[in-house]
């Protein structure tokens, strides 16, 4: 029997009064994917994994995470969270707090004790472990707030910018922990603005823009289906424009060159072909996968024309 | 169970960082000292110039007593207030309510572990201050007022409605708000009780009556006045003062201050559990 997917939502909205935080996603994320969900300031990210923890009630839709309604209590018992701004009982010391959230999961004492040692050692805070966490500099506490995400051995967890305040040490070690999440079989729902590290651990991306999700898939079918093509090619009779066609609009580099941008790099030999009919003189035509972040631009510049 | 004792005891955790307790264990102790210096003075001088009399020394620390044990209703009202305030809004404001109401627990359980948290508090201050100005009473001069336990029951119960109505506006509001929202139906209330005291002197019905309307809005002064005038004998000298009654609250309005108690409880649970984090 398949497993039911990790997280899945059918029409999820969220309104506040008469703004639309989240408008209507239908999202299903399979058991075991690191997903990296995307987009600008204000798109609802935020908002949407709020929901699925049932800190945000729905104003419609339905979601359900590890085949539970969001609303049921004890899913969250296989649930990690680490809040975009957290704030944590500073008073107590590493070990303190880690143990005190263990016992918010019901984690028998020797396990917490256990559990709690392990990741203070994981993430590089095991001689900070006595020390209150006001003491703790930004990215220690960020490091504390992972670990105490990790505390149930989460099925699956939510990371609202893991990496913010983290030196590149601090991000390596980041990157580190996602990778055993992976390979260990947890499924990892990341929300961050750092593009390059979505790119670097997720195996599949959620690009949203004003509530709605505008594009999801793998990360590799999605940044292998767009391609940027740099084209240098020169109209027979200097003063014809090139007609690009259903190929939308090309930007001139200078010196006859030209960058354009394709849905996919099949599209190639019908640019050749549609300019040598075109009588054009094509000297070089050079297709580049775009990176996580030109896709991101292209799909919230596309969003944003549409 | 154990979810809800933890959240009490992080919760007490969190009062005794931001200082609450100790300040309030230092005043504490400053208050009973005043008192008792205050009672051997005034009870050693008024009996040493005057012929010793049974009676007018039981009238005399009673007075004293029922003094001091209006300054424990004020600091109850004070306490109950000022430390459950922010205890929701607060944690609402800072974030840091998400990661607790992330984790395997019903939201009903946040709010009870707090709830009880401050009523343990609450008791403790009841049972040092209230015990402390008895016993000194009894120290100093033998007397030892009426219906004691009934009496600090009742002020017990004055705090726990204020917890449970504190609660349920910071499951809402925020603390300004709720803290001047919670203070102003006191005030009414403190107004109200002594319109009725004037009232029931003044033989005025409708005076009475308003004093018991505004009871019913909030009903703690009323409990202290039902908690007095338990705590006195029936041929009382300090009736029309503002340690006794003269419209004496019934015990129908401790029955409803309990449901009242229960009501704003079962509101801080409804309006926490809706609330979006």
């Amino acid at each position: 029997m398949a497993s039911a997917p990790a997280i899945r939502t059918r029409g999820l909205r969220k309104e506040y009064g008469r703004t639309v935080a989240v408008a209507g996603v239908d999202l299903e994320v399979e058991p075991g994917q690191v997903v990296g969900l995307l987009g600008p300031n204000g798109a609802g990210k935020t908002t949407l994994i709020k929901m699925l923890l049932g800190l945000v009630r729905p104003t419609a839709g339905e979601a359900f995470v590890l085949g539970r309604p969001v609303s049921d209590w004890r899913v969250r018992g296989r649930i990690g969270f680490l809040p975009e701004h957290f704030r944590f009982q500073d008073w107590l010391t590493g070990r303190e707090f880690l143990e005190a959230h263990g016992r918010l999961y019901g984690l028998p004492a020797q396990e917490r004790r256990e559990r709690a040692q392990e990741l203070l050692e994981m993430l590089g805070l095991a001689r900070h472990a006595e020390r209150p966490l006001r003491e703790f500099s930004k990215g220690m506490l960020q490091r504390v707030g992972l670990a105490q995400a990790l505390l149930c051995r989460p099925e699956l967890v939510f990371l609202d910018e893991p990496t913010s305040g983290l030196d590149p040490l601090g991000r390596l070690l980041v990157r580190d922990v996602l990778r055993q999440l992976r390979a260990g079989g947890t499924t990892v729902f990341l929300n961050s603005h750092l593009l390059s590290e979505v790119e670097l651990t997720s195996d599949w991306v959620a690009f949203m823009r004003r509530g709605q999700l505008v594009r999801a898939g793998p990360l590799a079918q999605l940044l292998s289906g767009a391609v940027e093509v740099q084209v240098r090619a020169q109209p027979r009779e200097p003063e014809t424009q090139i007609d690009w066609g259903e190929f939308g609009d090309a930007w001139p580099q200078g010196d006859g060159g030209w960058r354009l941008r394709l849905a996919s790099e099949e599209q190639v030999p019908d640019v050749v072909e549609k300019l040598v009919a075109q009588g054009v003189r094509v000297y070089a035509v050079e297709p580049r996968r775009l990176s996580l972040e030109e896709l991101f631009l292209q799909v919230m510049e596309g969003e944003e024309a549409g | 169970m154990r979810r809800v004792l933890f959240l009490a005891w992080l919760t007490l955790q969190e009062v005794g960082r931001r200082r609450l307790l100790w300040i309030g264990l230092a005043l504490g102790a400053v208050y009973l000292a005043v008192y008792a210096w205050g009672f051997r003075a005034a009870f050693g001088e008024y009996l040493g110039e005057r012929p010793r009399s049974e009676e007018m020394a039981r009238a005399m620390a009673l007075g004293l007593a029922m003094a001091g044990l209006y300054g424990v209703n004020f600091l109850v009202v004070m306490l109950s207030v000022l430390a459950s305030v922010d205890t929701l809004s607060g944690e609402i404001a800072s974030g840091s309510i998400q990661t607790i109401v992330a984790k395997p627990l019903r939201r009903w359980e946040v709010v009870l572990g707090k709830w009880l948290a401050f009523f343990l508090l609450v008791l403790s201050l009841v049972a040092a201050l209230g015990g402390g100005v008895l016993g000194i009473t009894w120290g100093w001069s033998g007397y030892w007022p009426h219906n004691v336990p009934e009496g600090l029951a009742l002020l017990v119960l004055e705090g726990a409605v204020l917890i449970s109505l504190s609660l349920a506006g910071g499951a809402r509001l925020s603390t300004l708000s709720n803290g001047v929202l919670i203070f102003m139906l006191f005030g009414v209330a403190f107004l109200g009780s002594w319109v009725e005291q004037f009232g029931a002197l003044m033989h005025n019905e409708s005076a009475v009556q308003i004093g018991i309307l505004t009871s019913l809005i909030l009903p703690t002064e009323a409990l202290w006045r039902r908690a007095s005038y338990l705590m006195q004998p029936p041929d009382t000298t300090f009736a029309a003062s503002p340690f006794g009654a003269l419209s004496v609250p019934s015990s129908a309005m401790v029955v409803y201050a309990l449901l009242y108690g229960a009501a704003a409880l079962a509101l801080a649970f409804r309006a926490f559990n809706g609330r979006d984090l």
